[in-house]
């Protein structure tokens, strides 16, 4: 494993050659096919850079932990919206380990990325060594910016294929002061996609809508009491207090386990369908159905791509990961200009590991 | 004005009456020769440039789109895209070389899903048109430049472009879920889809904002909200800009987003009083209109909230609407602020840097300094909620130099805003405008690795030439290139 301290060693290790794999806390490492590459830690990359709450930006160095950066900015009572969390406990580690950069780098977005966005959307800028051995930046440090192309969006969920985030600058939002979870209890998938389309196709600002089998569907609201109050008294269910919501939205996270997990992206509208073809798995639905975690065995990448959306194999034994791409595959010419601009960061192929 | 833009290809120029029958087999009835039609297309928002293109055609169909793009890549022809020509960076500038593929006609809604909450919209349909489309359905698109009712969609994903609103709803990027788009060898991808985070590199991300660079977008499906029920909105006066200021970041402090957060100086309060006369305070320095959008008890509860903040800076005066007509009164003078502001001087020239928000108030005294250094007067409206700046220099072109010095001033404005930690341009795009300028912000080694995502799309650079890049290197001459340590050509200013 190197561990870098600097961009001029990043600089060093990648004009001398060989393949690479980026290692943040390595929560995320059995994600793709078994593969042979020289590890580059980012754990001499850490540390908060600057803060400013007044300005809604952090930047920090990519191998800070995770959880550093939500207790700092909890402490200003500030989030991270896109609501990432830690692949760790999907894989019997603990958690702790998980990165900004290779949560970023992995785009993970959690429960409320339905009404607030994306990783992606938070990554304002960065600071990187590309696979030419070179440092290079995008974005900037402010919130709004249209300077250039939009490198931060393609460094975000490019795991590592473009070259390594030293810096990453994040935007920040106040976090809201009340947080409510209706919940709905009894209802099927389709009862459950169906209230939580009702919810999403109303005026309310629902900021994140999951069913979870067995225990029921829950609704999302945040922001002042007032108006959480209001905007609870026009949807369905009985609302749960904070304590029990914040254990809804942790049980809408993946099931830990050693099963093969996937992850599916889809239309709300596909999902009962995709969910009615796979009887046999777990399922947790998210993002009001646009998001469905499937624990177990089944063709689930043909299901997902017969009503329209991906399939994602997260977690799955080595055989099965050598045998099924992690990622659902994309259109020939698609994926012919991703290789074309990965060529274009990476020209050599020092981060073409065969993970993917 | 003089601006560096490629040299005209004199030998496609001489064979322009092949390339227009070539162009008329493929679109019969949209190929533009005439040079008094032509001329319609030579400047866009950014008036200072004019140049007729060689030719305009003007497609319908994407294959036809693709048919074009195929022949001019083979026939080594530049293509400029073009929406509905508002672009304020000159993005959408002719080439005298060049064929002006014009996107207008593309103006229909495809197709309106509420369940997912999604439109699918052809490039040439207006921003507003999306929202008028679906608001029957108590439903609107988010975005919303103040030129709304002209430019076009397919503009807003090539500028990235953002509104009053984006504070809370982002900028075009946060708001669209794909794109269909031809690229320069007429080959046809799908970008993004119709769920949320598909599998793969971001290239729709890289499209948002690429300013006509990487393709032509044919298709876009964006997201559409439910509107929210109500909407109040706070005008508050400041005798200073300081105090306005403070009460900005007061607001962002208390962890409020509003949907908008506006601010206006003295010259453009007095401006758009005079234009609107909507009973703006004309005896204060900053004037700042908050937008409070949700159910009637959070716009009641913030508006409290805000009046409160506002007074504890200081606020001389402060009004709250109590009704939707004197909402939209409130909002009548900072949306028609361009119009308004062109009434006071013959000529005015708009600028759109952004700064972090603390450094408004030292900007602004600089900002009057440099007017009264440049002798030009000028009149500044922000996005302050996320420090855009939109200072509209005013000059008049028909006196000699002015609009040299309206240049050098907007130079100097940019030049400060990167100074103090911001960027070139928060919304309007790099165009030729800004172009030169990119320096400021990037290094060589920052620019070549953007300009070889534009080899992937466009290895013989033939799309939109000239714009965004301060230096067009071919794509194998960037392959080979090696900035060792970034050499930086303004190494004084800081960087990221
Ligand atoms: C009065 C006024 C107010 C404005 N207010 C705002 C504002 O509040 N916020 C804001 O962000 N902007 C604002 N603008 C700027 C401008 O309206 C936006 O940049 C808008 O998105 C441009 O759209 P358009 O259709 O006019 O594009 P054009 O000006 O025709 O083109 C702009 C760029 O997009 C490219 N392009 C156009 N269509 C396509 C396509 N289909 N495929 C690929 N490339 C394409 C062109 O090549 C060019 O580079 C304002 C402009 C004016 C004149």
């Amino acid at each position: 494993m190197h561990t870098p301290n600097s961009v001029q060693d990043l600089c060093d290790l990648f004009r001398a050659g060989g393949t690479f794999e980026i290692r943040g806390g390595g929560s995320k490492a059995e994600i793709g096919a078994p593969r042979e590459a020289q590890l580059v830690s980012t754990a001499g990359l850490a540390g908060v850079i600057d803060y400013d709450p007044a300005e809604l930006v952090l930047t920090v160095g990519a191998g800070t932990p995770l959880a550093e950066i939500q207790a700092l900015v909890a402490s200003e009572n500030q989030m991270l919206a896109f609501d990432p969390f830690d692949h760790g406990p999907l894989f019997g580690r603990p958690a702790g380990a998980a990165t900004i950069g290779g949560v970023i780098a992995a785009g993970v977005s959690g429960s409320q990325r339905l009404a607030l966005g994306a990783a992606r959307d938070h990554l304002l800028g960065f600071e990187a060594v590309s696979g030419r051995g070179e440092r290079f930046i995008g974005g900037a440090r402010v919130v709004k910016n249209v300077t250039g192309y939009d490198l931060p969006k393609v460094m975000a969920g490019s795991w590592g294929r473009l070259g390594v985030m030293t810096q990453l600058t994040l935007k920040i939002l106040p976090a809201p002061r009340v947080r409510a979870t209706m919940l709905v209890e009894g209802l099927d998938v389709a009862a459950a996609v169906a209230a939580m389309t009702a919810a999403l196709r109303a005026p309310l600002e629902v900021a994140a809508a999951a069913h979870l089998p067995g225990i029921g569907t829950g609704l999302r609201l945040q922001g002042f009491g007032p108006s959480v109050d209001a905007r609870a008294a026009q949807l369905p269910g009985h609302r749960l207090s904070e304590t029990e919501g914040d254990a809804f939205w942790q049980a809408a996270l993946p099931p830990a386990d050693d099963r093969p997990l996937w992850r599916v992206h889809c239309q709300p509208s596909a999902a009962l369908a995709i969910v009615a073809a796979l009887p046999d798995l777990e399922t947790r639905l998210d993002w009001g159905g646009g998001l469905i975690w499937l624990a177990g065995e089944g063709d689930v990448r043909a299901v997902a791509a017969m009503y329209g959306g991906q399939a994602m194999l997260v977690r799955a034994p080595e055989a099965m990961r050598a045998a099924i791409p992690c990622e659902h595959p994309q259109p020939a010419g698609v994926a012919a200009l991703s290789v074309r601009v990965r060529r274009a960061f990476d020209p050599a192929g020092i981060f073409e590991t065969g993970r993917f | 004005m003089t601006l560096c833009m490629p040299p005209p290809d004199q030998a496609v120029i001489a064979r322009r009456a092949a390339i227009a029958a070539a162009l008329r087999a493929i679109v019969p009835d949209g190929v533009i020769d005439e040079p008094t039609v032509l001329k319609a297309y030579e400047s866009d928002g950014l008036t200072a440039y004019r140049q007729p293109p060689m030719l305009a055609v003007l497609p319908e169909t994407t294959a036809q789109v693709a048919a074009i793009l195929r022949y001019c890549q083979a026939e080594g022809v530049k293509v400029v895209p073009r929406g509905s020509g508002t672009s304020l960076s000159g993005g959408a500038l002719p080439l005298a070389d060049a064929v002006l593929l014009g996107m207008a006609k593309f103006n229909r809604v495809l197709e309106v899903d509420y369940d997912d909450r999604f439109a699918v919209v052809q490039p040439g349909v207006t921003n507003l048109a999306v929202t008028q489309a679906v608001e029957a359905a108590g439903f609107y698109y988010a975005p919303d430049p103040s030129s709304q009712i002209a430019c076009s969609i397919g503009g807003n994903v090539a500028e990235n472009s953002g509104g009053v609103h984006c504070l809370k709803y982002g900028l075009t990027t946060n708001n669209v879920l794909g794109v269909e788009l031809v690229m320069m060898d007429g080959e046809i991808v799908r970008l993004g889809s119709r769920h949320l985070d598909p599998a793969g590199l971001d290239l729709l991300g890289l499209v948002v904002g690429s300013e006509g660079l990487l393709g032509v977008v044919t298709e876009v499906t964006v997201r559409i909200l439910p509107k929210p029920q109500t909407a109040k909105a706070l005008l508050l006066g400041f005798s200073t800009v300081e105090g306005a200021g403070a009460c900005v970041a007061g607001v962002i402090a208390a962890g409020i987003i509003p949907a908008g957060m506006e601010m206006m100086d003295r010259p453009a309060i007095h401006a758009a009083e005079a234009f609107v006369r909507v009973g703006y305070p004309l005896d204060v320095d900053a004037l700042l209109i908050v937008e409070l959008d949700g159910p009637a008890a959070e716009c009641d509860h913030l508006a409290a909230e805000v009046e409160a903040i506002a007074t504890a800076n200081g606020a001389v005066s402060c009004r709250v609407s109590t009704s939707e007509a004197e909402r939209l009164a409130f909002w009548a003078g900072r949306k028609a602020a361009f119009p308004a502001v062109s009434r006071i001087a013959p000529d005015y020239y708009c600028m759109d840097g952004t700064i972090p928000r603390r450094r408004l108030p030292d900007v602004l005294t600089r900002i009057s300094e440099l007017a009264v250094q440049h002798e030009l007067g000028v009149a500044n409206v922000f996005h302050a909620g996320d420090g855009n700046l939109h200072p509209l220099i005013l000059y008049d072109a028909n006196q000699p130099g002015q609009l040299e010095r309206a240049e050098a001033f907007g130079e100097d404005i940019l030049r400060l805003c990167v100074e103090v930690g911001g960027v070139l341009t928060g919304e309007h795009g790099v165009g030729v405008e800004k172009r030169d300028l990119m320096p400021l912000m990037f290094n060589e080694t920052d620019l070549a690795h953007q300009q070889r995502v534009k080899c992937a799309f466009d290895p013989d650079l033939l799309l939109n030439p000239g714009k965004v890049f301060p230096t067009l290197h071919r794509c194998a001459e960037l392959g080979r290139m090696h900035v060792h340590g970034g050499a930086t050509r303004f190494p004084d200013i800081p960087r990221f």
